[in-house]
């Protein structure tokens, strides 16, 4: 633990840098991001296409490594932790909700809901228990037993929703969470995650290029060119953009 | 993680059932076939197992057991001058033409036993007495005579008369043999009687059998009676595995065999490593999902292993199961020779352990070296 981190602090990187391949076709997808995500807030990156947003999810979530600088998540420097351990530490702060779901379609809602809670050592009855309870809150209670496909778009964005916080993971990484939804049902997956995820210990960063979800960010970060061009609060957003 | 990981396996029912089907024609293949092979082998050994001596003396020459150097009939006396043999008895065994009562011709492996001991007798008499082998032209014929005779309307029976290179033999009993490699009925008679109906030669002694005395150990026995009298002896069982060895080194049959087991190994390879490894890649996006989520190496590693074993004892059991079936009807009918130790099933088991191996080692490769932060992409 680092003892200088502020206990509000979820995520700071400091001059984070990320390079991809050699010599003439080298891309610097991070060129010194430097940027902290509050514990209690719900944050946004956005920025064009390419810009390296989700190059900094990956680092920050630590399923990527990178080159130079430092990202320390809830004051652990990832940096310092060994594979086994930085798997382990994502297993259990860290949940998450992709674009395309990645719900395993031969599994039924209750048992993809469930791998964290398996991952994290719990028992098939307690995993099952505490998975069923947790759908039935998100509003799909009546789905447990069916598979992905026989769930709508926004269905299975309840149930990766379910499954990024059974285990109660204190950050919360959303990549594109409604770029596969509907503008209603994209509003209803923010709306659950900001009623049941946002707390004073948790932080939710979600990257995003919907503008329609942004009125639900506590702050939006901005990124250019593999750089935090700036960061907003939402207020300060609606000031210079709507 | 582990049952949900048999049910991602399970849930993709095509790519499953590739699977198993191609492990399962890889086990059949193999397995079916060196069963085949095996039985093949254990016909060249039939003559050693009907007649069940524990020694065998032959000419200096010969070197299996279908294969005879007519010897000098004094040749019985020197061997039962060797010490530490109990008794030793010529035995007469050649092929030789019976004429039916049809008129055709039928090859038959007459085998002459010494008359006095009957040494050399079928283990089985399925109807009349060994010892009417002592009346005038007497024979004894096994099952396998009956159904080659039944197939051109003769029915075999106690009393039929045939011929033997122009001799009269007539049935006194029937008996049940191992059946030979050459597939020809064993006719047997006493020595004296083989020799009339066998063609004039000088030399018409063809084996010489022996029996220890009480204590006396076999294998000395054998190099005692090899350095004495200057022909070749051999211990039953080094006899059945030299001729075996003989036909493995003398024939094709091994190479042709062996070429089909091959070819199930490639087969089992080719479609089971190719199938899994697609199957891996497909769920690869997914696999990559539970990296992100926390699932360490070793866990999906279990699950892969998993799914590959699973695979691979379902496609064995169904593969050697339908082979057992096939031995068990062909046993019925007596051909193709048939013969499936418990070896057997143990190498089917390990060729189709090492394809899984293989086929899951490809997948794990795959997964260590993909990065969890694909799920981004």
């Amino acid at each position: 633990m680092s003892a200088s981190l502020s206990p509000q602090i979820a995520v700071r990187t400091v001059d984070l840098g990320k390079t991809f391949g050699k010599g003439e076709g080298t891309v610097h997808a991070l060129k010194g991001v430097n940027f902290e995500a509050l514990c209690g807030e719900l944050l946004m990156i956005v920025g064009p296409s390419g810009c390296g947003k989700t190059t900094l999810l990956s680092v920050i979530c630590g399923t990527l490594g990178h080159d130079t600088g430092s990202v320390t998540v809830f004051g652990q420097d990832l940096a310092q932790l060994s594979s086994g351990k930085l798997t382990a530490f994502r297993g259990k702060n860290v949940g998450f909700v992709f674009q395309q779901f990645n719900l395993i379609p031969t599994w039924t809602a209750l048992e993809n809901v469930s791998v964290p809670l398996l991952l994290n050592g719990s028992s098939h009855s307690d995993a099952q228990s505490a998975s069923a309870e947790l759908l039935r809150e998100v509003g799909i209670g009546e789905k447990l037993h069916s598979l992905p496909t026989e769930l709508s778009g926004g269905q299975q964005q309840r149930v990766a929703i379910a499954r990024a916080l059974v285990h109660r993971p204190r950050l919360l990484i959303c990549d594109e969470p409604t770029a596969a939804l509907d503008a209603a049902s994209g509003r209803k997956v923010l709306e659950l995650i900001k009623a049941r995820v946002c707390s004073p210990e948790r932080c939710v960063i979600v990257v995003t290029h919907d503008s329609r979800i942004f009125p639900f960010a506590d702050r939006i970060a901005e990124m250019e060119d593999g750089q935090m061009k700036a960061v907003h609060s939402a207020g300060e957003w609606k000031a210079l953009y709507v | 993680m582990l049952r949900l990981a048999l049910k991602m396996l399970f849930g993709d029912r095509a790519k499953y059932g590739m699977l198993v089907c191609g492990l399962s024609f890889c086990a059949l293949l193999m397995s079916q076939q060196t069963s085949v092979f095996c039985g093949l082998l254990l016909w060249t050994t039939a003559t050693v197992r009907n007649i069940r001596v524990p020694i065998w003396v032959a000419d200096s020459k010969v070197e299996q057991a279908n294969e005879v150097v007519p010897m000098r009939e004094i040749e019985v006396q020197r061997v039962r001058s060797v010490p530490g043999v109990q008794w030793a008895v010529p035995l007469f065994w050649g092929i030789q033409q019976a004429r039916l009562p049809d008129g055709t011709f039928q090859a038959i492996q007459l085998t002459g036993l010494d008359g006095a001991s009957l040494v050399g007798r079928p283990a089985i008499i399925r109807s009349g007495r060994i010892e009417d082998l002592r009346l005038p032209n007497a024979v004894i014929v096994d099952q396998v005579a009956i159904s080659k005779f039944a197939k051109r309307g003769i029915r075999l029976k106690i009393g039929t008369v045939f011929e033997i290179n122009d001799k009269e033999a007539r049935v006194v009993g029937i008996c049940e043999t191992q059946r030979s490699f050459l597939g020809q009925p064993y006719v047997f008679t006493t020595y004296s009687r083989a020799l009339e109906y066998a063609p004039p030669q000088r030399k018409l002694l063809s084996f010489i059998l022996v029996q220890p005395k009480p204590g006396q150990d076999a294998g000395t026995l054998v190099r005692r009676i090899s350095e004495c009298s200057g022909l070749r002896a051999f211990e039953s069982d080094a006899f059945s595995w030299g001729t075996l060895m003989w036909y493995v080194r003398n024939t094709g049959i091994p190479i042709s065999f062996g070429t089909v087991v091959l070819l199930g190994l490639v087969v089992g390879i080719a479609i089971a490593g190719q199938t899994f490894y697609l199957f891996v890649h497909e769920n690869m996006r997914f696999l990559a999902a539970l990296k992100a989520m926390g699932a360490t190496f070793g866990v999906l590693a279990q699950m892969v292993l998993l799914q590959a074993f699973t695979v691979g004892f379902i496609g064995y059991g169904i593969g050697v199961g339908i082979a057992a079936i096939f031995g068990n009807l062909v046993l019925q009918k007596g051909e193709p020779p048939f013969y499936m130790p418990w070896q057997i099933l143990v190498f089917t088991g390990a060729v189709i352990l090492v394809i899984c191996s293989l086929s899951a080692a490809v997948g794990l490769v795959k997964i260590a070296r993909t990065e969890a932060a694909m799920v981004f992409k």
